[in-house]
């Protein structure tokens, strides 16, 4: 490990847990919310747990701000008592017997204050979540997002030098999450030292975090800005996240070849060998008819497997070589009798067409990218 | 072939009972009712029995010859003193059987719990044997520190926390167990030490069940008769207990009998009451 930041937070690391391995590297600079994203058992909780000396690592080492925390060679161990980590806890992990005010003085007294200190630190955060009202109740009479401000403010009171938020925002409703997101993103920008959030949305990895890990598997599949990895997904997973339509090929000059059956024309930037095409599913038009004289570079025929109802638009679900997934409107689905198993024609332009390079920084060769599937799982 | 059976009548109320509930007919087929009676009648019949004989006119004076109260004195301080001792040892024997592994430790939990289902009176002749004045332990007890326990109150309070102190680690341990360990991590990541998260966090999750615990090692305690009898004898005001005193009183004072039973009764009724949510809702046992 080399790249940067001795003051912050740097992890490279083994942990073995049974057959599953978690093999990380990365570093999260003070100041910095490094995302975690990634499905159920990449391995994204077993991080944390190792950074806060649940789980001793099995390999490697992980430090902060330059100080040794867990090194497997050496034998070196902080237990989590001594690490200077706030953990905010999936379920949040209230203490239940204690008043909100006494479970956020509960790490301040835990870490040596007298009992009038403690409880002059636990207004202080109290005071800065909007919590010195509810100061007296205890976690069974919270609301879901009171609880999360309690769970943030029991974590920050014991001044931490690194914060560790498991899915901060799972355990609430659709309609009081976008808010206490909002206000989390303020208290996050407040943080001075390191921040790993884990999450499995990536919409709050999007708002949250400055800088994103994508993890499957136990490994890093990706790393980059969330727009990065939003514009240019490395896998499958991300690319469904973002949705997008992802494509493997190879790429000779203006023509890509496709793994999973057949090719497109992108634009022409001198691409030669394995590469990714990234689509959004409104660059991709849905005709009944095959289009003449159309400017659109890419045609081909495919078959309407399923159609799912979004927002404001039905997603086509579309069976061809290759096969996509297509947005259009629900007046069109009316108009153009665009039924299950119905033969349509689909467009779309080369400059509509991502193409990258695969196995972005850190990308293990044995991680592979399928072209877009069509489970519906 | 199936063919359809002769109908029977089902009134509106059973009708809805049924609907809302579900299920089966509500009456209790006769093999199962008469025996159920049965076995009703052998468990309440000898309680109206004692309500019947009770001197309900004399009660007070049956209950206030001296022997009487001094072995009520003597067994609530000896059942309350065992309790304690029990609180302070039992309770971290059970933490260390719910939360630690090591070599042997099936075997140490079966022995702590053979106090349980050995019969009373076995346990006394063990304890008369370790801590007797020819015992292994008591020979040095007497020897060194001039100490001679059996036969005195040390010794009822000995008896009574071997045998009752199990009921308390049982129960403490099975709530240590199945307790959310994710409490104790987030007071760790919070950097609470070991005890302080035992103090602060394990010990208040499980107070219910400690409460339990000690109430039900406290009964066990009071009700104690073989092991103590056999370990401490039966001298009024020094190891006379009340289920002794029962004892004993049958014979030659037979309503101090029955006042001091109805005494243990009321008791017992007591403690059936402050375990209600623990223990009468059916199913789970601590």
């Amino acid at each position: 490990m080399t790249h940067g930041g001795s003051d912050g937070l740097v992890v490279d690391a083994e942990v073995r847990r049974g057959s599953f391995t978690l093999a990380v590297s990365l570093t999260a600079a003070p100041g910095q919310v490094l995302g975690l994203l990634g499905p159920n058992g990449a391995g994204k909780s077993t991080l944390l747990s190792a950074v806060a000396g649940l789980t001793p690592i099995s390999a490697g080492r992980i430090a902060l701000a330059g100080q040794v925390m867990d090194d497997a060679d050496s034998g070196t161990f902080v237990e989590s008592a001594g690490r200077p980590v706030g953990f905010v806890f999936q379920n949040y992990r209230l203490f239940p017997h204690m008043t909100v005010a006494e479970n956020v003085a509960f790490s301040p007294r835990a870490r040596g204050l007298g009992r009038q200190a403690a409880q002059a630190a636990a207004r202080h955060w109290m005071a800065r979540l909007r919590l010195t009202d509810l100061a007296g109740r205890k976690p069974a009479q919270l609301s879901g997002g009171q609880a999360q401000r309690v769970a943030l403010a029991r974590a920050l009171a014991g001044q931490p030098a690194l914060l560790l938020l498991d899915e901060p925002l799972s355990a609430l409703d659709a309609g009081t999450r976008l808010d206490v997101q909002a206000e989390l993103k303020l208290h996050l920008a407040d943080f001075a030292g390191p921040c790993l959030l884990v999450t499995h949305d990536p919409i709050e990895a999007l708002v949250l975090a400055d800088q994103l890990i994508v993890l499957e598997g136990g490994r890093i599949v990706q790393e980059g800005t969330p727009a990065q990895i939003a514009r240019r997904p490395a896998t499958d997973y991300v690319a469904k996240l973002v949705g997008l339509n992802l494509y493997q090929g190879r790429a000779d000059g203006s023509q890509v070849v496709l793994s999973g059956g057949g090719s497109f024309v992108v634009a022409d930037h001198g691409q030669h060998g394995d590469v990714l095409v990234a689509v959004r599913p409104s660059a991709i038009l849905v005709s009944t008819e095959s289009p003449q004289h159309s400017s659109a570079r890419n045609t081909w025929p495919a078959k309407i497997s399923g159609l799912t109802l979004l927002a404001d638009r039905v997603r086509l679900d579309l069976e061809g070589q290759p096969p996509a997934l297509a947005d259009v409107t629900p007046a069109a689905v009316a108009e153009l009798s665009l039924d299950p198993g119905r033969q349509v024609w689909l467009t779309t332009k080369a400059t509509d067409l991502e193409v990258y390079a695969p196995g972005r920084r850190q990308v293990p060769s044995d991680v592979r990218t399928l072209p877009y599937s069509h489970d519906r799982t | 072939m199936a063919s359809l059976a002769a109908p029977s009548r089902l009134t509106q109320r059973e009708r809805a009972r049924r609907a809302a509930r579900g299920g089966a007919p509500r009456s209790v087929p006769p093999p199962l009712l008469v025996p159920a009676l049965i076995a009703v009648a052998f468990l309440v019949l000898p309680l109206i029995g004692l309500l019947i004989r009770a001197p309900w006119g004399h009660l007070g004076a049956a209950l206030s010859g001296s022997d009487a109260t001094q072995a009520l004195v003597l067994s609530l301080w000896t059942a309350t003193t065992a309790t304690g001792i029990s609180l302070v040892i039992g309770v971290p024997l059970a933490w260390v059987l719910a939360r630690t592994s090591f070599p042997g430790q099936r075997l140490l939990r079966a022995l702590v719990t053979l106090p349980l289902v050995l019969p009373p009176v076995v346990g006394g002749v063990a304890l008369l044997l370790a801590f007797g004045r020819t015992g292994f332990a008591g020979r040095v007890l007497d020897s060194w520190f001039g100490l001679t326990i059996p036969f005195t109150p040390i010794a009822v309070v000995m008896a009574e926390t071997f045998v009752a102190m199990p009921f308390l680690i049982i129960t403490v341990e099975g709530a240590l167990r199945s307790a959310d360990q994710g409490f104790e991590e987030a007071a760790a990541t919070l950097g609470a030490k070991r005890m302080t998260v035992f103090w602060r966090v394990t010990l208040p999750l499980v107070a219910p069940s400690l409460g339990a615990g000690a109430v039900l090692c406290w009964a066990r305690a009071l009700g104690e008769f073989g092991a103590t009898i056999t370990f401490a004898g039966s001298f009024p005001g020094q190891t006379e207990t009340m289920p002794i005193a029962v004892y004993y009183a049958l014979e030659n004072d037979p309503d101090a009998a029955i006042a001091l039973s109805l005494v243990l009764l009321v008791v017992s009724i007591a403690v059936l009451v402050s375990l209600r949510d623990h223990w009468l809702r059916g199913g789970s046992v601590a």
